[in-house]
Parts: C-alpha cells; structure tokens; sequence
C-alpha cells in the first residue's frame, strides 16, 4: 500500500511539474515572438477631418461617457457668419439665437460679437458630446471648419479604440503620439 | 442607389471648399489658436508595470509569509484606489487578454509593452505564488473584497454550474477580439464605470447590483465572469509556493470547514474513509477518453455557431443591412448604412470584407470549441482521479489567497 502511494505521489510530482513547463513556456514565449512585432507604442488615436463624415456614432461608441471626442473650430477657414448653419437650427420659426434654435442640443457652441457682421464661435469643450449635429451642417452648408477631434487629455488610448471599430469610413486611424492632432488648415 | 451614394460623397467633398470668404476684420481681430491638450507622459505606463510588481510582491509576502489579512486589506485599498479610482481601470490584466489575443492573430496591430507585461506578469506571480493578483492587487477584485461583509455559502451544484460561464465568456472574448470584432470584456466591465464615475446606465446598474449580491455572495465578478480568472485558475494549480489555511501542520480539527466563501477549502478525507475510497476508486479511463471526444463536439458545435456569433462584427452587421435592403427592400437606417452610403465604399468591397471576416470566424470557433471541451473533459477526468487528502488545504484553482481562513485556524506560530 505504501508503495503504492509513493508510487502515485511521485507520478503526481511529475504531471505538476510538466504543467508547470508547459504553462511557463507560452508565457516566456509570447514577449519574444510579440516584440519581433512593430511596437505600437507612440501612436495614438485620432480622427481624420477629411475622412469623417460626421455620423454621430463617435458620440455613442466612445468607452467615455461623455464621449472624448470633442468639436473644434477651424478659425481661418471659419466664415464668421451671422447666420451660422452649425449655430442656428434649420427650419427655426424665428430669427434668434434663443436656445430653441440652437442646432446644439447641449448648447455647447459659444456665439460672440466680434464687429458687424462677424461673429465667432467657439465650442465650450466641456459641453460637447461629439454629437457632431453641427460639424455636418457647417460640412454641407458652410465652411466645414467645425471638426471633430479626440481630445487626449480625456482619451484613455484604449489599445483598440472603439470609436475606430465603429467608424463607418475607417476615419479614426494612429498617428504619432507626437502630434497628435490633425488640425484642419485653410486649403489656399 | 450607387448613383445617390456617389453625389452624397462627392457633397461632402466638396464641402471642404470655400463658401464664404474669409473675413477682412478692421478691429484688429486676431484668430485664435486652439490650444490641443495633451495626454500624460509614457514615463506612467511604466510607472504602473512598476506599481503592480510591487503590489504583486507585496501580497505575495503579506499573504505567504504574513499571514495577514489586515496587510492584505491595505494593499487592496491601495490597489483600488490606485488602480481603479486614479487610473480608471485601465489599463487592467482582464481586458489584456484581449489585445494579447489581437496581437497574436492580427499582423498589423502591435501590442503595447506595458500591455503585454499587464498580462504576463500576473501569470508569472501565479505559478510562483499563486492567485495573488487576485488577493490584492486587481482592483475589480479588491473592491469585492472590500464590500463582501456578509458571507452566504452557494450549493456545490450551483457553484459548479455557474463557475463554467467564465470558461465561455474567455473562449468568447479571445474570439471577439482575435476577430477584431469587439472587445467584449472592456465592454462589459462592471466596475470601470463606478471608478471613472461614468458609464451608460445600465453598466452602472449592473456593476451595483453586482456589489450588492457582493455583500453576501462574495466576489461574484471573480468566481462567476472573470475571464482572466480562468487563467489564474489554471496557472495557479501548477503554483510552486500557495497559501495554506493552516502556518503548521493541520490537526484536522474541522475548524475551517466553514471559514472559506468561496468553498475553495478541499476537506480532508476521515482516516476511516481512505481505504474505502481507495478500493471504489472509479475507473478513470473512459473520461480519459472522453476528453477528445468533448472537445471535437464542441468544435462542431461552435462551428456551427460561427455565422451567428459573426454578427457580433459591426462590418458584418453592416453588410446584412445592406443585403436586405437590395434583396428584400427594406430600407437601410441605422448610422452605419448612412455612413456607408456616404463614404463612397461599394457594396462589392463590403461584402468582400464580411466575407473574410466570416472566414475568420469559421477558423476561429473550432478553437474555442476545443478549449470548452478540453476544459470540461479534464474537470471530468479529474474528479476520478481525485487524490486521498490527509489535510485540509485549499483548492489552488479556486482560491484567491484572501486570508479569511487564516483566522479559523487554531495552529498558531509564534515568531
């Protein structure tokens, strides 16, 4: 009987230690095979403005709640237009910028006199969703300088963005983490 | 229809263009520059690997050496205030699994270092010492550790049952991920909406309730959906060093029969009932030779599954939309299908791609199939083959090393 034990003590013994080297293998293996790879590392996430088009899924598919996609304003591309079609709401019953005809649905477009008949506008970053309502109106009736960007102080750099796995026009690609923004510029 | 998508595209191509003059401003108006912030230094990544080697070290030694569960509830403040609430949970050892499975298996994603070493350096410790990261460093478990007051004890049966859904749910992510579908554990990670204090609804609904089942149900996360658990399970069986309940030699006394959770404490056989259980020892070669067999009808089962789990990718998703729109008219709606129509892709290069994607996971979910059988095959096996135990000692694969057992026993060392 005591033979016996020993017996499956030891065969014991060695199943543990196989599935020991077995494990430890992969594990030891992996950093060397991965790091053969290109590193990913100095790359960030960012939005193409000239591939975008602004279906508000970068409001909804951010793992940030609001998402860290933000909207930006191109100032020498903006027309500085009175009648702003990213600012005003098509189809307003009336002429003024009362909130009910404001095309932002949290109001996070900052509307400012500058001389007759220009105003400017900046976003208030902390009230934007990325909706991206405006950046399509500005896109297709006026300038296109509204863009959206992924802001990286709010961005986590997820490995595997999830803004780019939904973005329909593959627009959310890497760039350098040394610039990472890709800044809309007046097209001369 | 590809005649309105192409005027749709070339609109907003041509919408980059110039409508309205650049003003000439006669105040002296200077354009403002926006100012872009930056995100943190990559001098944190490594500041984290750092942090949670030494966390890991730690527990090691609180928990093997110590033998103390007041230090072990430090180091879990600790790593839930650092690694949840200052961090956010991210980046974690759970959601690695992820990248690690799309490195693997996709060639142009690289995986970060900090990443890769998030994922092996827990697997590491367990094979050294055991569940430690689960102890006290992995902040999704300290903040279960630190909410469980209460401890109510779950039917073997069901305990069984519901400790395999975390055997699917990795099979299922690694084969989500490999796919470049969805990284379906970030996704559904219950608490990184409590540490980032924001998260859709429902998340936050979950990640509460999850809490307050925790209150009496210890640990439900870790025992009932952890993914990565089922790695440290594993690795963790094949450990050099593991916690014991008792710092001596065990006097059998039956003290800690009801000091563990997580029933994760292997009795000990009575002396009278060995020679029994020797004799009526069950043979163990027919689950040995049903190991194959369960993990080929797994992989046909997954197999077959595959066209459905495929829907899971957006592209895939989007491509049927788009199908049933030109064969059974029904209109195409969702964001995806107005993009789609917009960016001026055609259907032949999408369908193309939905293609691939579904060969993919046709190659893909034989494997898990295999890997859910193996895992079932071998639970099997190992019952029959189940070792006469003198002593009471934990169960390696299901213990976290939390010390609460230590208390039960009445074997004290002094130093």
């Amino acid at each position: 009987m005591e033979d016996q034990k020993n017996k499956s003590g030891s065969r014991r013994e060695f199943v543990k230690t196989a599935g020991r080297l077995f494990l430890a293998a992969p594990v030891i293996a992996l950093p060397v095979i991965l790091s053969k790879k290109r590193d990913a590392k100095g790359f960030v996430w960012q939005i193409d403005p000239y591939k975008c088009t602004s279906c508000e899924l970068c409001r909804t598919a951010c793992v940030m709640t609001p998402s860290a996609v933000k909207c930006t304003n191109a100032f020498p591309m903006c027309g500085y237009c009175d009648f702003c079609p990213g600012f005003l709401r098509q189809g307003a019953k009336t002429y003024n910028t009362a909130a009910e005809n404001q095309l932002c649905p949290t109001g996070a477009i900052v509307r400012k006199f500058v001389e007759e008949p220009y105003f400017e506008y900046t976003i208030e970053e902390s009230l934007c969703d990325g909706c991206s309502k405006c950046v399509k109106a500005c896109g297709d009736f006026g300038n296109g300088s509204l863009y959206l960007q992924i802001m990286h102080n709010l961005c986590v750099d997820c490995n595997y963005c999830a803004i780019a796995r939904a973005c329909p026009s593959d627009a959310v690609i890497r760039v350098p983490a040394g610039e990472p923004y890709m800044r809309k510029e007046l097209k001369s | 229809m590809l005649f309105a998508g192409f005027f749709i595209w070339h609109s907003v191509v041509y919408a980059q263009q110039q409508r309205f003059p650049r003003p000439e401003f006669e105040g002296g108006y200077t354009f403002p520059e926006h100012q872009f912030l930056n995100q943190r230094g990559p001098l944190w990544e490594y500041m984290d690997v750092a942090v949670l080697v030494l966390t890991l070290l730690a527990t090691s030694w609180m928990v093997l050496k110590k033998r103390s569960r007041q230090g072990l509830i430090w180091i879990s403040l600790f790593s839930l205030a650092y690694f949840g609430f200052y961090r956010e949970g991210c980046i974690c050892a759970v959601g690695s699994v992820q990248n690690m499975s799309l490195a693997l298996f996709n060639a142009d994603y690289a995986i970060p270092f900090s990443a890769l070493l998030f994922f092996i350096i827990p697997l590491i410790a367990a094979l050294l010492f055991g569940r430690v990261f689960c102890a006290g460093v992995c902040p999704l478990g300290a903040i279960q550790e630190l909410t469980g007051f209460r401890q109510v004890r779950v039917p073997k049966s069901v305990e069984k049952v519901l400790a395999s859904i975390p055997f699917v749910y990795l099979g299922l992510a690694v084969l989500f991920a490999a796919t470049g579908s969805e990284f379906l554990i970030c996704r559904f990670d219950p608490f990184v909406g409590i540490f980032r204090v924001n998260a859709p609804y429902t998340m936050i609904i979950f990640g509460s309730l999850l809490l307050i089942v925790g209150i009496f149900i210890n640990r439900p996360y870790c025992r009932y959906l952890c993914p990565y658990g089922v790695l440290q399970n594993i690795f963790s069986r094949f450990s050099m060093k593991h916690v014991t309940v008792t710092p001596a030699e065990c006097r059998n006394c039956r003290l800690c029969e009801s000091g563990c959770p997580y029933d994760a404490i292997l009795q000990s056989d009575p002396p009278a009932s060995r020679e029994i259980k020797r004799d009526t020892k069950k043979g163990s070669l027919p689950y040995l030779l049903l190991i194959p067999v369960l993990a080929a009808g797994f992989a046909v089962i997954l197999y077959n599954t595959a066209p459905a789990l495929s829907g899971v990718n957006g592209k895939v998703r989007l491509a049927r939309e788009i199908r049933l729109e030109k064969e059974e008219g029904v209109k195409a709606v969702s964001k995806a299908a107005v993009a789609f129509f917009e960016s001026g892709k055609t259907e032949d290069e999408l369908f193309g791609e939905e293609q691939q994607i579904a060969a993919r996971f046709r190659k893909g979910a034989p494997w898990v199939g295999i890997f859910l059988g193996l895992a079932l095959g071998i639970g099997l096996f190992r019952l029959t083959v189940r070792k006469i135990r003198t002593d009471y000692e934990p169960d390696r694969g299901r213990c976290f090393s939390c010390a609460k057992c230590f208390k039960f026993c009445p074997v004290k060392i002094k130093d």
